[in-house]
C-alpha cells in the first residue's frame, strides 16, 4: 500500500513539473540579434568557435536573476545567462545551439584551463589571484555585499560593524563569507546554497545571510514581512567573463561585445529583463576593464 | 594575499581540528548508542531486539545526508536541537554510525561459541553478567577490523558537515581554492593527506590492538 501511494505521488510530482515546464515559455529574457556569418581572422578561438557554430559556457544554475534553472526548466535564465547570449550572437551562434554546463565556484578555473567550456559567465567576481590563472573580460555587472535580516533585528544589525561574533551564512568559497570573517570577526556558517541559509535564517539558526545584495533581494522580495536587505554594499563585486589565459584576442572581442551591447541598450534590455524584473532600477553600465 | 604554504598550514590546522573534534565526539555517542543497540539485539527480551533491528533498519538504510537534512533544517524548524551546528552534526553522524557499531558489534558477538553464553548462565550469571564478563571481552577481538572500519568511513563521513553550517576541513578547502586558485592542485594534496593521516592512525590503532588481543592458536 505504502509503495503504490509513493509511487503515485512520485507521478503526480512528474506531472506537475512537465506542466510547468510547458509553462515557462512566456518569459525567455531579451530577444537577440544573431550576427550572420561574422567574419573573424583565421586561427582565432572566435573563428574556431563560429566555425562549429556552437559554444559552451559554464554558468550558475542556483542563482535567481543571475544564473538560475528553474525546477523543471530546459534552460538556465538570468543576467548571466542574457549576456551569454549576446556574446554568442555576436559569434553567430543562436541561443539555442549554445550548451549550458552548470558550473560551481571550485570548478569553474579547472574548466577553462581544460577546455571544458569556453567560457565562464557565473557571477564570477574579477580578482587579482583568478586572473593570475585565467582570463577574466568585463566587468559587465558591478554589485556589492550586503546583509540579509530578520525584521525584527534590523534596527539591531544595521550593517557589517555588528557583526562582530554574529552567526552568518553564506555560500562555502564565496568572496562574501570570507570577508565578513576577516574583516568583521563574524561566526562563518557554510551551507551549499543560499536557499538553505535563508532557511536557517528564517528558523533563526543564525542572525544573517550575506552575499551579493541583487540576490539577497530577490529573497527578500520572497518574505517581504519576515525578511529585509540592511546596509549599503560594504565590497565591491566586478562580475567579468572567463575565458583561457593568454587568449588575447578573446579578451578584446568580448570587451568589444560588450561595450557595443552598452552603448545600443542591449545590455540595459538584459538587466531589465532578469534582475530589474524585482523592482531594481536599472544602474549606470560599467566601465570596461582594458585587455592587456 | 598572504603566503600559500604558511596559510594552507594554517587553515588545515583549523580544519582538521574541527574535523577531530566532530570524529571524537560522534565516535563516543556512536559506540555508546551502538553497544546498547547490539545488547539489545542479542537480548532475551523480544520487544528489545524488535527495537534494536528497526533502529538498525532505519538508520543504515538512510543516506547519511538525508539524516543531516533532518538534524540541521528539519527537527529546528519544529523546535527540537536548536543547538550549534556543530551539535546538530554530532547528532546526525552518531545516529546513523551507530547502527554501524551495532552490526559490527553483533557479528562480534556471534562468533563467540553459543556454549560459553550458556555455561555463563547455567553457573548462574544474569545475563547482564555474562554479556560483560565472558561474551564481550571475546567478542571484542573479532570485532577490531570491521569497527576499525566503521571509523574510517565516520572519519570520512565528517566531511558531509561542510555543507551544513560546520567550519570544518572540506570548508576550508573551497576557501583555500577560492583565495588560491592558481594552487588547486596542492590544496587538494593538503586535504587528501589530512585525511590519510587521520585513517593511518585508526588503522594503525586497531592494527596494535588486534595484535594485542590475539590469541595463539
Amino acid at each position: 500500500m505504502r509503495f503504490t501511494k509513493a509511487q503515485a505521488l512520485a507521478v503526480i510530482l512528474l506531472l506537475a513539473l512537465s506542466l510547468a515546464a510547458c509553462g515557462g515559455d512566456d518569459d525567455d529574457g531579451a530577444e537577440v540579434e544573431v550576427a550572420e556569418q561574422p567574419e573573424f581572422a583565421a586561427g582565432t578561438t572566435m573563428a574556431k568557435l563560429s566555425e562549429a557554430g556552437k559554444v559552451t559556457i559554464g554558468v550558475k544554475y542556483d542563482q535567481p536573476g543571475i544564473g538560475f534553472l528553474e525546477p523543471g526548466a530546459d534552460e538556465p535564465s538570468g543576467l548571466d545567462i542574457e549576456i551569454a547570449k549576446i556574446i554568442a550572437a555576436e559569434l553567430g551562434i543562436a541561443p539555442e545551439d549554445i550548451a549550458w554546463k552548470e558550473t560551481v565556484s571550485d570548478n569553474r578555473e579547472p574548466f577553462l584551463q581544460n577546455g571544458t567550456v569556453d567560457m565562464v559567465l557565473a557571477s564570477y567576481s574579477i580578482t587579482d589571484e583568478r586572473r593570475n590563472v585565467v582570463g577574466q573580460a568585463g566587468p559587465y555587472y558591478v554589485t556589492g555585499q550586503q546583509l540579509l535580516v530578520r525584521t525584527e533585528d534590523a534596527e539591531k544589525i544595521t550593517g557589517p560593524n555588528d557583526l562582530d561574533g554574529v552567526k552568518v551564512c553564506s555560500v562555502t568559497g564565496s568572496t562574501s563569507i570570507e570577508t565578513v570573517t576577516k574583516e568583521y570577526d563574524a561566526k562563518p556558517v557554510p551551507f551549499d546554497t543560499y536557499s538553505d541559509c535563508v532557511t536557517q535564517l528564517q528558523n533563526g539558526s543564525v542572525d544573517a545571510v550575506t552575499t551579493d545584495g541583487a540576490i539577497l533581494l530577490g529573497y527578500a522580495a520572497q518574505a517581504p514581512d519576515e525578511l529585509k536587505v540592511v546596509g549599503e554594499a560594504f565590497s565591491e563585486e566586478r562580475y567579468g567573463v572567463g575565458y583561457k589565459k593568454g587568449d588575447d584576442e578573446m579578451c578584446t572581442f568580448i570587451t568589444d561585445t560588450l561595450q557595443t551591447a552598452i552603448d545600443d541598450g542591449e545590455w540595459a534590455k538584459a538587466f531589465e529583463a532578469t534582475l530589474g524584473q524585482s523592482g531594481v532600477e536599472t544602474p549606470e553600465p560599467p566601465k570596461l576593464d582594458e585587455c592587456k | 594575499m598572504p603566503d600559500y604554504l604558511p596559510e594552507l598550514a594554517d587553515r588545515l590546522l583549523d580544519g582538521f581540528l574541527v574535523t577531530l573534534r566532530l570524529l571524537a565526539l560522534s565516535g563516543l555517542l556512536a559506540t555508546a548508542i551502538g553497544t546498547v543497540l547490539a545488547a539489545m539485539r542479542v537480548s532475551p527480551i523480544a520487544p528489545l531486539r524488535a527495537f534494536g533491528t528497526s533502529y538498525v533498519n532505519v538508520f543504515r538504510n538512510t543516506p547519511l545526508v538525508v539524516l543531516f537534512l533532518i538534524a540541521v533544517v528539519g527537527l529546528p524548524a519544529v523546535g527540537v536541537l536548536q543547538g550549534s551546528f556543530f551539535s546538530r552534526a554530532v547528532a546526525a553522524l552518531s545516529v546513523y554510525t551507530a547502527a554501524f557499531v551495532c552490526e559490527s558489534l553483533r557479528s562480534g558477538i556471534n562468533t563467540v561459541d553459543p556454549g560459553q553464553a550458556e555455561a555463563a548462565r547455567s553457573i548462574g550469571m544474569t545475563f547482564g553478567k555474562s554479556l560483560r564478563i565472558v561474551i564481550l571481552p571475546q567478542a571484542f577481538r573479532a570485532v577490531i577490523p570491521p569497527l576499525a572500519s566503521v571509523y574510517i568511513a565516520l572519519a570520512k563521513n565528517t566531511s558531509v558537515a561542510g555543507a551544513f553550517g560546520v567550519t570544518e576541513a572540506t570548508y576550508q578547502l573551497s576557501n583555500l581554492n577560492r583565495d588560491f586558485p592558481d594552487e588547486l592542485y596542492l590544496s587538494f594534496l593538503g586535504i587528501a593527506l589530512g585525511y590519510i593521516v587521520i585513517v593511518a592512525v585508526i588503522s594503525g590503532t586497531a592494527n596494535r590492538l588486534e595484535r594485542r588481543v590475539a590469541v595463539g592458536r
